[in-house]
């Protein structure tokens, strides 16, 4: 009998924390997917951020390090210093990244770093339960916004993939959603381009990923899909925004 | 050991660092340490090392908790302010038990203060600035010499406990210059080492072992309280292994001086001045400042009539002071802070005034 299917043993055989319908998972299987297919997963690094997905190093089968509220892209800059034929990769929520950690993902890709970024942005703080982040759509209810999101009092959503586009190390900027089958196909392949731009030693690659949070977000899982795509997908366009001539 | 030479202060810690086996440091401009980040530019590539100026000392912690978790050795400098930037990472690695040297020239405070010789950090480095249940060695070297070697031997002290160490120099230790002996230079270590000696250190599973993780979130209680049980016997171990410290003409000293650093120092000198003038006085010097040497004050004369607590802040170390002498003699603060350092002679009149109202 012929093999179709197969459980990645990129992922350790436990049954996640995530609430049901959460896109993490989908997320975290199909980084291992890559690094196992880039046949580098024994050589990887990844560093896990403060918010739910902390707890990825429960499930990601290569070695990984908690990091700081926002530093990962500060360690992850340490560990490329200290290893530098390893791949390296750091996974975050927005909270981390675009709120407590801008600073350390502005200097990352100021730099160049060599190594991969994997946000994963889904318009909430998770872990805390459902405060408002930076990006927060506006009319978007949190729990630190039960009116929804005003632009005059807290702004508008942050666009981290254009921001971080505009700075020249950056080589890489991808923005990738995981609401339909094809989409989640494209973000793989996103994480391909983006490990790939990684092992050519050619600056900070960049993948933000669009996600679900249907407990925060109040909706079931398919309800919360269909307003991912219904609400962030046009704030939040999706397509390369940066590409090095050497990747296609 | 290399030739006797005259180098600066801060030059001269940065290449303990590296002789002591740092290749990595990870630092941010502040004033009055500079030249370290700035020989660590030119000197780290020579020896295969990196170099990285962080955008702020809150990346550089954390660039160097990275690099440390590789199980490589890495240096980590700043002055006051930035060290109090650095505590998240300092409460992180003692958590993750990441080894890391971690030097504090230290400068007038509170706040941005001012960028003269302090040693206002003392309550902060020892009982520990950041969160939490955690316990970092201090030491706190009189001379650029001293501090050298404490820098060098404190790369394996780290590695030892899997723990940081802080050194609290001060802003006239990096300035000035002394003659020094520099130390041997250590081999650096490979891969295949690192992978033998410290089976916690990230460098990928190679597909031949279970994935290795360095943490320090623990959601269990149960948890997190036998952890910090564990690193607590770790501590206890440190408390009994690692006090150290000199003393001084303590037999028939009428007065003793507690005093750490630069300061010991110019206390050393105003014994001088006050046993010509008839004042007999020693000194506790303690070298290391967390743990504490509190059984150097079994030495202290029972004819001792007074225990002054010598530093270059408000009565942070007379804390310890007080507590390592038990109530056995009075205890009185002397005291300059906020950059201010004081001569010996002033030194001898504080004392003189101090013995007088005692009277």
């Amino acid at each position: 009998m012929k093999t179709v299917f197969e459980y990645t043993r990129g992922m350790l055989p436990v049954t996640t924390g995530y609430c049901p319908g959460c896109t993490h998972g989908i997320a975290h299987r199909i980084l291992m997917e890559v690094l196992i297919e880039r046949g580098t997963l024994g050589e990887t690094i990844g560093v896990a951020p403060i918010g739910c997905s902390i707890l990825s190093h429960n499930y990601l089968n290569v070695d990984m390090c908690e990091s700081a509220h926002g530093r990962g892209p500060a360690v992850a800059a340490g560990i490329r210093r200290a290893l530098p034929d390893k791949t390296i990769f750091t996974y975050q929520g927005d909270g981390d990244l675009a709120s407590i950690g801008a600073g350390e993902i502005v200097h990352a890709a100021h730099r160049g770093e060599k190594f991969t970024t994997i946000f994963v942005n889904n318009a909430i703080y998770g872990m805390t339960g459902g405060q408002m982040a930076p990006t927060t759509l506006i009319g978007q209810k949190s729990t630190t916004g039960v009116d929804g999101r005003k632009k005059e009092v807290s702004g508008m959503p942050l666009r981290m993939a254009e921001l971080l586009a505009t700075i020249d190390g950056a080589v890489y900027v991808e923005r990738v959603a995981l609401d339909t089958p094809a989409h989640v196909r494209g973000a793989k392949a996103a994480m391909h381009r983006a490990f790939e731009i990684q092992e050519k030693r050619l600056g900070f690659s960049f993948v933000e990923v669009l996600s679900t949070c249907p407990t925060n977000w109040g909706l079931p899982p398919t309800a919360a899909l269909k307003w991912l795509a219904d609400n962030m997908i046009p704030y939040f366009p999706l397509g390369i925004l940066r590409t090095p001539g050497e990747v296609k | 050991m290399s030739e006797k030479q005259l180098m600066k202060g801060n030059e001269a810690f940065a290449e303990a660092a590296i002789r002591g086996g740092c290749r990595l440091y990870f630092g941010y401009p502040i004033t009055p340490q500079n030249e370290i980040p700035e020989y660590m530019s030119r000197e780290l590539d020579k020896v295969g090392g990196a170099f990285v100026q962080a955008e702020s000392e809150l990346a550089a912690v954390n660039m160097a908790y990275g690099g440390a978790l590789t199980g490589k050795n890495v240096f980590l400098s700043s002055s006051s302010p930035g060290i109090a930037l650095m505590q998240e990472g300092f409460s992180f690695m003692a958590s993750a038990e990441i080894p890391m040297v971690i030097l504090n020239v230290m400068r007038g405070g509170p706040g941005v203060g001012g960028i003269q010789p302090g040693q206002a950090d003392y309550r902060q480095a020892t009982r520990g600035g950041g969160n939490g249940d955690y316990h970092i060695p201090v030491y706190g070297p009189a001379s650029i010499q001293e501090t050298v070697n404490i820098i060098y031997d404190a790369v394996t002290l780290a590695d030892r406990y899997r723990n940081p160490v802080i050194i609290l120099a001060d802003g006239m230790l990096g300035q000035m210059m002394e003659p020094i002996i520099l130390p041997e230079a250590r081999e650096t270590v490979t891969e295949e080492e690192i992978r033998i000696q410290k089976p916690w250190a990230l460098l990928g599973h190679q597909d031949k072992k279970e994935r290795t993780v360095v943490k320090s979130l623990r959601l269990q209680p149960d948890d997190l309280e036998n952890h910090n049980n564990k690193m607590h016997e770790k501590y206890i171990e440190m408390m009994e292994e690692l006090p150290q410290y000199e003393s001084y003409r303590l037999e028939d000293a009428e007065v003793v001086f507690v005093s750490f650093g630069s300061m010991s120092r110019i206390v050393r000198e105003a014994m001088d001045h006050l046993a010509e003038q008839g004042i007999k006085a020693g000194m506790i010097r303690p070298i290391s400042l967390w743990p504490f040497p509190n059984k150097a004050f079994d030495e202290i004369s029972p004819k001792t009539k007074m225990v002054i607590s010598a530093e270059l802040s408000i009565g942070q170390m007379m804390d310890d002071v007080k507590c390592a002498v038990c109530g056995r003699f009075p205890v009185e603060l002397l005291y300059r802070t906020g950059g201010m350092v004081p001569t010996p002679l002033e030194v001898v009149e504080k004392t003189k005034a101090l013995l007088e109202v005692t009277k």
